[in-house]
């Protein structure tokens, strides 16, 4: 080939990923313009204290009341409900991988954890109304089992792959030298793990807490199938919720164009979003400072 | 020579690592009270060796260890004893001063916790432990310093104190000096000469001058296997191996 065409081909493909790259900027930028044009519509109608604090969302009542504080408490109760199950596990698993399980038993289990990351929500979603459901409601004797707990099981179980891998990644990258030290000193292999390998990667196992939220609060199909969705304000762990995702899922498909409702939605979508953004920016702050750890 | 008390002593001992042999029929005796210098060039098993004493090869699951391995007549590695209680009665220094960032207090504290001294005795050992290892006077104005903030020779002399203030009966050394300085080392040297009269130790060096310097006995390896042992003046100035003579004098390694 010749040299000149060469070239040709070398810069037009430079040209064509380069604009993918600025393409994917460009999205997010419009992504976020978007929410933030419909947000300022809905606050020309609805001011933003009221919607935060009002206790009650119904849009298609009259008047319409846009309160969008049971959502938010549904969200964040589904969610605390879940890490509760998910960090503790999650780190346990984890340093179980990382100290103590065989090569055999390992090469079986990792690749398992991370399949289940690759399992579709909505199939998350099957398991929360055919299993978990029914289970809920005939411990506790209720008509149905489609609540908090409910999401909050399987947001756990959603999570829990990358609380997993983040956590056994940081705990693996402590140095040798730390665990022998301690292993030197007569300490066993759990006082070796509490006292010095998991202080050491704390950092990492942090940022896999916020990545495990960030997937927890986001998340639409699994807590819509299976939180019963009930907009009332949150009661509790054995009541029907909610979340800001499931709202914004139900209603868009029905709200009318360019109202209030419409716009209110994107309000809830820009809140959303600001909250995932910050725990993903916490999260990565203390990435980058496992990294800088990693590195010394 | 043989009227020594053997203190710690390995009898056909076998290690593989999967099933890469590393020690190929080792017997070794360390006389109790002498310091012990392991000698031979890098991947001769010397390190490995070490850490069959003190069951840190526990930690590997593709260790495969056979022989005898005895503390006085307790065989380390029979009946129920668990790794944690060989390594309480079997200290060991580390190459590389453990850089955790930890107080220099808490470094050697931790130790005291892990075995469950009690609390109240544990900052007159601590002390101790520290003025046994010379470096009292270097740190004593401010024990909460992190010990990261101490220099390579001090770091090092700290992780003695770490494992003195535990009175183990043997104190193993993995190349306690090849990270430092001919002065810090000088000073660590000096400690370890110090710590003769108490504890039975084995040193691994790849310094033919430290062994000369420090070590009572002297055992040579090479490819997994004992070459030679013996008094240090001996095996260094009239060996019995050609080969021990070629690597002490610098010929190959």
């Amino acid at each position: 080939m010749q040299l000149a065409t060469r070239e040709k081909i070398d810069n037009a493909a430079k040209l064509l990923f380069r604009m993918t790259g600025l393409m994917v900027i460009a999205i997010l930028a419009g992504i976020l313009l978007m929410l933030l044009w419909n947000t300022a519509a809905f606050f020309l109608k609805v001011k933003p204290f009221d919607f935060i604090t009002g206790t009650q969302w119904n849009p298609s009542g009259s008047p319409a009341i846009y309160g969008m504080l049971p959502l938010l408490v549904s969200t964040s109760l589904v969610t605390f409900g879940a890490m509760c199950i998910a960090i503790p596990l999650g780190i346990g698993t984890a340093s179980f991988l990382s100290d103590y399980a065989g090569k055999k038993l390992k090469s079986i289990l990792k690749p398992a954890i991370e399949m289940l990351a690759s399992v579709p929500s909505v199939a998350i979603g099957f398991l929360g109304i055919v299993v978990l459901g029914p289970g809920i409601a005939g411990m506790t004797g209720q008509s149905n089992g489609l609540n908090a707990l409910n999401g909050a099981i399987l947001l756990a179980i959603m999570s829990l792959p990358t609380i997993i891998t983040v956590t056994q990644d940081a705990l693996e990258g402590v140095p040798n030298a730390y665990k022998e030290a301690s292993y030197s000193v007569g300490a066993n292999r759990w006082q070796t793990l509490i006292l010095v390998t998991i202080p050491a990667a704390a950092p990492g196992i942090l940022a896999a807490i916020m990545l495990g939220v960030g997937r927890a609060i986001g998340e639409t199909m699994t807590v819509l199938m299976a939180t019963g969705n009930v907009s009332a304000f949150p009661k509790g762990f054995f009541h029907s919720v909610r979340t800001m995702t499931a709202t914004i899922a139900i209603e868009m498909g029905e709200v009318p164009y360019q109202t209030t409702h419409y716009y209110g939605l994107f309000a809830i979508a820009a809140v959303l979003f600001l909250m995932t953004l910050l725990v993903n920016v916490v999260g990565e702050y203390f990435v980058n400072k496992y990294r800088k750890y990693q590195a010394a | 020579m043989n009227k020594e008390h053997i203190k710690l002593s390995a009898t056909a001992a076998k290690l593989w690592f999967g099933t890469k042999q590393v020690l190929k029929n080792v017997t070794v005796a360390f006389p109790e009270n002498k310091i012990t210098a392991l000698i031979g060039p890098s991947g001769c098993g010397k390190s490995t060796l070490l850490r069959c004493f003190n069951r840190m090869h526990d930690l590997s699951p593709d260790a495969r260890i056979e022989g005898k391995f005895l503390l006085e007549e307790q065989n380390l590695y029979k009946g129920n004893l668990t790794a944690t209680a060989v390594r309480r009665r079997i200290g060991m220094v580390f190459q590389q001063a453990n850089p955790f960032p930890k107080s220099i207090y808490e470094k050697i504290n931790y130790g005291l916790k892990i075995n469950d001294i009690p609390k109240h005795e544990r900052p007159a050992i601590i002390e101790n432990a520290l003025k046994e290892s010379y470096i009292w006077d270097e740190v004593k104005d401010d024990l909460q310093k992190p010990a990261t903030k101490l220099s390579g020779g001090q770091q090092q002399r700290l992780c003695i104190a770490r494992t003195v203030a535990l009175r183990p009966e043997v104190i193993l050394m993995d190349e306690p000096c090849s990270a430092l300085d001919p002065i810090s080392t000088s000073k660590v040297e000096e400690l370890i000469l110090k710590l003769k009269k108490d504890y039975t130790i084995v040193i691994v060096t790849h310094n033919m001058q430290q062994a000369q310097r420090i070590a009572d006995k002297t055992v040579f390896m090479y490819l997994g296997e004992i070459i030679e042992a013996g008094d240090t003046h001996q095996l260094f100035n009239k060996p019995q191996q050609e080969m021990t003579g070629n690597y002490v004098k610098g010929h190959f390694g």
